[in-house]
């Protein structure tokens, strides 16, 4: 892939987006709902014309060169885009064909795309009855049908468990290892540290951070220091009593009321540490000490200093996303 | 894979990969049939229920006013059932496909490198399958309640003139399908423009009862054309007036709705 840029100046779903992914790296794009991922991805894919700016993909011109597009992208939705009254392997052979492979080779990619994603068995099964992650890996099949060279993952494993969704990263793992360039959208902080080397971050149609993970990671406060006392009216003065000291320095400390828990943004294991000594010098009995990497809100907090613009602030477990005109 | 190798002179997509494509989505609607038998149960069910219902119904007082008895008009009324059953499958088209569109697949079709036509010519050659079982089975229904066949040669032409106008209508009703937004109000919209046309018509009765009026309305009503035509095909009588009448309202359905169901379909979001 060449260069991917895109502005877009009316729409409030995306309000001027610049965007460059390297060829073979895996792009993620995080953000909330609403911040207008779906419609990137959708705008990148030809399924939506861009209000204004342009965009290139493996070269070609979304609006002026859709057709040409079409044949070097894989698309995976976010609202698993199989047939689901087709058995699974019907699905695949039917985008074989659709992708003008001769009939025997649609049937052979069909049979060695299943066999890949372990669906060999329930080939003769209509999709509609496959669980919610062989639907993925079904999906995700059905989009590696014609050897992209670009691949759009929107929201690959929103609404999964966490078993079905290790899976799924397990496939897009070897996929990226075949050396496809892969722009991934998700709400979660894992996922992007799982599968993407460069990171954009989104929010209400803007970007607000781009770089590499690690670099972001660091920005955002690494990990996330989880310090529950024993007693949970402790909490507001230690809060107070840590931002003092500055141990954290890039975010202050969050008080979790409802969770009795103190989250802490930390850079290193030193920090932790001396974290861990700061609060037990003040007398504090500690119930439990966990570290665990950013949320999508903290990660937020950090970049912008106010709370991931969710129209409700939802979990992230609806899939849905407005997607404006 | 990385350096884009085609060129923009490939960007056409030739005949030979429509008539592919088309045949490829043709067979994945038949797979749904085959799947879910139960969706053909209205192509079956409704030419059996309406048939018996308006030949035992009004056979006897409309067949006594058209000078003879149920007989009279179990003639009178097949032709005029040909023209209901190419309307009442073509609204199917709207409704089904409205379905269809509002699931994730279509957004991966429309993101392969097909020509957006193959879709929707795909789903018409569907209906236009359920619906020559539709019209089968009237037939058969028809013999068996004492349908007179004089002439095979002018009941296949009606059957033929049936299919044409019938998928003239389906672009009218896939246009209704991409355009609205539920299956409901498709089906609501489908109501409301089916009713009056095939009771303003000359399907089920003689219009010549019927007030100045709405007589105006029948003589203009493309059924009207379409029963008329078949009664004459099949049952001897003037045919060319409403033969071309028909064949004209058809050619001009088709000509301005598939180009705007083509388009909405392109340019839906």
């Amino acid at each position: 892939m060449r260069g991917l840029v895109k502005h877009y100046g009316e729409t409030k779903a995306l309000d001027g987006v610049d965007l460059e992914v390297r060829e073979g790296s895996v792009m993620g794009v995080l953000g909330p709902n609403g911040a207008g991922k779906t419609t990137l991805v959708r705008i990148l894919s030809t399924l939506l014309p861009p209000t204004a700016g342009q965009a290139t993909v493996a070269g070609y011109d979304v609006v002026s060169q859709p057709r040409q597009l079409r044949r070097v992208i894989g698309l995976t939705g976010q609202y698993a885009s199989v047939d689901e009254k087709l058995p699974g392997w019907e699905n695949l052979y039917l985008i074989g064909r659709l992708l003008d492979l001769p009939r025997k080779a649609a049937r052979a990619r069909a049979d060695e795309l299943l066999e890949r994603f372990s669906l060999t068995d329930a080939a003769k099964r209509p999709a509609g009855t496959y669980s919610g992650g062989m639907r993925r890996r079904l999906d995700l099949a059905a989009s590696m049908i014609g050897r992209p060279s670009v691949l759009f993952l929107d929201e690959p494993t929103t609404g999964l468990d966490p078993r079905t969704r290790n899976e799924v990263w397990d496939e897009v793992k070897a996929m990226v290892g075949d050396g496809v360039t892969v722009l991934l959208t998700t709400q979660y902080m894992e996922e992007a540290e799982q599968l993407a080397s460069e990171l954009t971050v989104v929010d209400r149609g803007k970007v607000i951070a781009k770089g590499g993970i690690d670099e972001l990671k660091a920005k955002v406060g690494g990990r996330t220091l989880r310090v529950k006392p024993a007693d949970p009216l402790r909490l507001r003065p230690l809060a107070a009593h840590l931002d003092g000291l500055g141990i954290t320095g890039l975010a202050t400390t969050t008080v979790d009321v409802e969770r009795g828990a103190l989250l802490v943004p930390i850079l290193s294991d030193e920090q932790l540490t001396a974290v861990v000594a700061a609060v037990t010098a003040q007398g504090v009995t500690l119930a439990s000490v966990s570290t665990e990497l950013p949320s999508l809100d903290e990660v937020f907090l950090s970049l912008t200093g106010h709370r991931a613009s969710t129209p409700q602030d939802a979990e992230p477990t609806d899939a849905r996303e407005e997607v404006a005109v | 894979m990385s350096a884009p190798t085609i060129t923009t002179a490939d960007a056409r997509i030739p005949l030979r990969g429509h008539l592919r494509h088309t045949g490829a989505l043709l067979r994945r609607n038949l797979l749904w049939i085959r799947q879910d038998p139960e969706s053909m149960a209205d192509a079956v069910l409704f030419p059996i229920v309406f048939t018996l219902l308006f030949v035992y119904v009004f056979g006897g007082s409309i067949g006594q006013a058209l000078g003879g008895g149920q007989d009279a008009y179990v003639q009178y009324l097949v032709p005029g059932m040909l023209a209901m059953m190419g309307m009442t499958m073509a609204q199917g088209v709207g409704t089904g496909f409205n379905q269809d569109f509002n699931s994730g697949v279509m957004d991966r079709f429309r993101s392969l490198p097909i020509g957006r036509g193959s879709v929707l010519f795909a789903k018409i050659a569907v209906e236009l399958l359920r619906m020559l079982l539709a019209t089968g089975v009237m037939f058969v229904v028809a013999l068996l309640v004492g349908f007179d066949v004089t002439n095979w040669g002018g009941l296949l032409a009606a059957v033929a003139l049936a299919v044409a106008f019938g998928s003239s209508l389906m672009w009218v009703f896939l246009t209704l399908g991409v355009t609205m937004k539920s299956v409901q109000s498709v089906q609501a919209m489908g109501f409301l423009v089916l009713m009056p046309l095939q009771f303003g018509s000359s399907i089920f009765a003689p219009t010549d009862s019927m007030p100045g009026w709405l007589q105006n309305f029948t003589d203009y009503n493309p059924l009207s054309a379409l029963a008329d035509a078949s009664r004459g095909l099949m049952n001897g009588g003037p045919v060319a007036h409403d033969l071309w009448l028909t064949l004209g309202w058809s050619v001009a359905l088709t000509a301005v709705m598939a180009p705007i169901a083509v388009h909405k379909f392109r340019t839906k979001t």
